[in-house]
C-alpha cells in the first residue's frame, strides 16, 4: 500500500511542483495519472521511491516512511520498480546484463540464478531471443520491454511507470501496453503516468488528473470518463480523446 | 653537428628514459585512482565530502607543479623530521598534483551522462557506490578517453620536472651529457625528438582507443 500524506515539493523556494498531494493506493491497485506536462506527475513518481526529496508531508510504502533517515532507501527502492520514458537501459551492457546487474549486486544472487530469472522474464515480455543484444540494437518497444524486465527482476511489489509509451513509435505502443496490462491483471500495484486512455479504461482502478501540482480530479475509472467533475478535466479529456480518435 | 655524441651516450640516456616511463606510469595510475575518489567527492551532495575535495582541486590547479615538487622535497624534512628520497618525493608530488586534473576530467565525464541513467540505477536499489562502479563510471570513462589520453601525454612531459630535485630521468641525463660534452644543439634537438615521438605515439594510440570504444 502506498500512502501519500500532504506532500509538497518545490524548487528554488518559490516554484511549487507538488502542492499538498494526498492519496492512498491499495495493494494490487492500478492508478493512472494524467495531466499536461509540467503538472508534477513525474515528480510525484520520483518522490514515491525517494529519487526526489520533498519538503513537506510523508509517503509510506507498506508502512515504511520514504524520507525517514532510519529507512534503508536502497532496500526500499529495490521493491519498487520504475520504468522511464526514455528507457534508460545501460548502453554498455547487453539486455541480459541490464537485467541481472541489480539482482546480483543487491540480492547477491549468483550469475546463474540471476540469468535464469532474467531469461524467464524476457520470455514473459516476449523478447528472449534478444537477450544478448545491446540496447542500441533493439527497437524502442523492445527496449522498453527489457526495461520492464529489469524492474521486475527485483521482484517488486509496486511498479511506477513514467510515460512508458510516449517515446515510442505508434506501432510499438501496444506491445508495451500488453505487458503492462498483464502485470496489472497479475495483481501488481501500479502507478502509471500516461495519456493512453485506452489502457486506463481497461485496467485502471482510479484515474487522477493533475494540473499545476495539484490533483484536480480523482475518481473511479468509469466515473472519470463518464462524469468528470472539474471543467479543467473535461477540457483535457475532450482534447486528448478527440486527438486519439 | 656531431651526431656521434648521441650515439656515444645513447645507453646512458636511454636508461633515463626508463625512469621517465616509470615515473609517468606510476603517476598516471596513482593520479587516476586518487582522481576518481576526488571526482566522486566533488559530485557528492554531502558537504563534508564536497568541500574538502573542491578545495583540494582548486589548490593544486592553482600551483605550478615545480613548486609542489620543491615544497614536498624541501619542506617535508622540516615538518616530519625525516627526508624523502627524491624518487618518492617526485612520485608523491606528481600523484597529488595530477589527481586534481584527473578529478576534473572524470567529473566532467560523469556529468555528461544523463541524470536518467543515475535514476535508473538507483531505482533498482543499487547504492551510490554500486551505481558509480557498474553504471556511471564505465560509461563516463568512454566519454573521457580523449581527455585522459591528453592528460597522460602531459604527465609524460611533466616528469622532466623531476630533474629539479636531482632525479636522473631522461632530460636530466641529457643535461649531464651536455655538461660533459658541450653539445647543446644536438643533444636538446635529440631530446625534443624523443619526447615528440613518444607523445605522438601516445596520442595516436589514444585516438585508436577512442574509435574502438565508440564502436562497442
Amino acid at each position: 500500500m502506498i500512502d501519500i500524506k500532504g506532500v509538497s515539493l518545490w524548487y528554488d523556494n518559490d516554484r511549487r511542483v507538488l502542492d499538498d498531494i494526498t492519496e492512498v493506493i491499495g495493494t494490487g491497485r492500478t492508478v493512472v495519472i494524467c495531466g499536461p506536462s509540467g503538472s508534477g506527475k513525474s515528480s510525484l513518481l520520483r518522490c514515491i521511491n525517494g529519487l526526489e526529496h520533498f519538503q513537506k508531508g510523508e509517503i509510506f510504502i507498506d508502512g515504511i516512511s520514504v524520507q525517514d533517515t532510519r529507512t534503508d532507501i536502497h532496500k526500499l527502492r529495490a521493491r519498487i520498480g520504475m520504468v522511464f520514458q526514455h528507457f534508460e537501459l545501460y548502453p554498455h551492457m547487453t539486455a541480459m546484463h541490464n537485467i541481472t546487474l541489480a539482482p546480483m549486486q543487491v540480492y547477491k544472487k549468483t550469475r546463474r540464478e540471476a540469468e535464469e530469472k532474467a531469461m524467464a522474464l524476457l520470455e514473459r515480455v516476449g523478447i528472449h531471443e534478444q537477450a544478448f543484444k545491446y540496447p542500441e540494437e533493439l527497437s524502442g518497444g523492445q527496449k522498453q520491454r527489457v526495461a520492464i524486465a529489469r524492474a521486475l527482476a527485483m521482484e517488486p511489489g509496486t511498479m511506477l511507470f513514467d510515460e512508458p509509451t510516449s517515446a515510442l513509435d505508434p506501432e510499438m505502443i501496444s506491445e508495451v501496453l500488453d505487458v503492462m496490462v498483464g502485470l496489472a491483471r497479475g495483481g501488481m500495484t501500479m502507478i502509471v503516468v500516461t495519456h493512453e486512455m485506452g489502457f486506463a479504461r481497461e485496467v485502471a482502478d482510479r484515474i487522477m488528473f493533475m494540473d499545476e501540482g495539484r490533483i484536480i480530479e480523482n475518481a473511479g475509472t468509469s466515473e472519470f470518463f463518464n462524469n468528470p467533475k472539474s471543467p479543467r478535466t473535461r477540457q483535457f479529456l475532450r482534447r486528448i480523446l478527440n486527438y486519439h480518435a | 653537428m656531431d651526431l656521434g655524441v648521441i650515439a656515444r651516450n645513447f645507453p646512458f640516456m636511454a636508461g633515463g628514459l626508463l625512469l621517465t616511463f616509470e615515473l609517468a606510469l606510476i603517476t598516471i595510475a596513482g593520479g587516476f585512482l586518487v582522481g576518481v575518489v576526488l571526482a566522486l567527492c566533488r559530485l557528492s551532495s554531502r558537504s563534508w565530502l564536497y568541500y574538502p575535495a573542491t578545495v583540494y582541486v582548486h589548490f593544486f590547479r592553482g600551483l605550478p607543479l615545480i613548486l609542489v615538487i620543491f615544497w614536498l622535497y624541501f619542506l617535508s624534512p622540516v615538518v616530519t623530521g625525516s627526508s624523502l628520497k627524491a624518487f618518492n618525493a617526485a612520485i608523491i608530488s606528481f600523484v597529488l598534483f595530477e589527481a586534481a586534473y584527473f578529478a576534473e576530467i572524470i567529473r566532467a565525464g560523469v556529468q555528461s551522462l544523463s541524470r536518467g541513467q543515475i535514476m535508473a540505477a538507483y531505482s533498482t536499489g543499487l547504492t551510490q557506490f554500486q551505481s558509480a562502479r557498474h553504471v556511471i563510471l564505465p560509461q563516463a570513462v568512454r566519454n573521457m578517453v580523449p581527455a585522459l589520453v591528453t592528460q597522460a601525454v602531459i604527465i609524460f612531459q611533466d616528469t622532466s620536472l623531476a630533474y629539479v630535485i636531482g632525479l636522473r630521468e631522461f632530460l636530466r641525463r641529457v643535461n649531464l651529457v651536455d655538461a660533459r660534452e658541450a653539445r647543446s644543439v644536438e643533444l636538446y634537438l635529440f631530446a625534443g625528438l624523443v619526447y615528440f615521438i613518444i607523445c605522438s605515439v601516445g596520442s595516436m594510440a589514444g585516438s585508436r582507443l577512442e574509435k574502438r570504444t565508440k564502436r562497442s
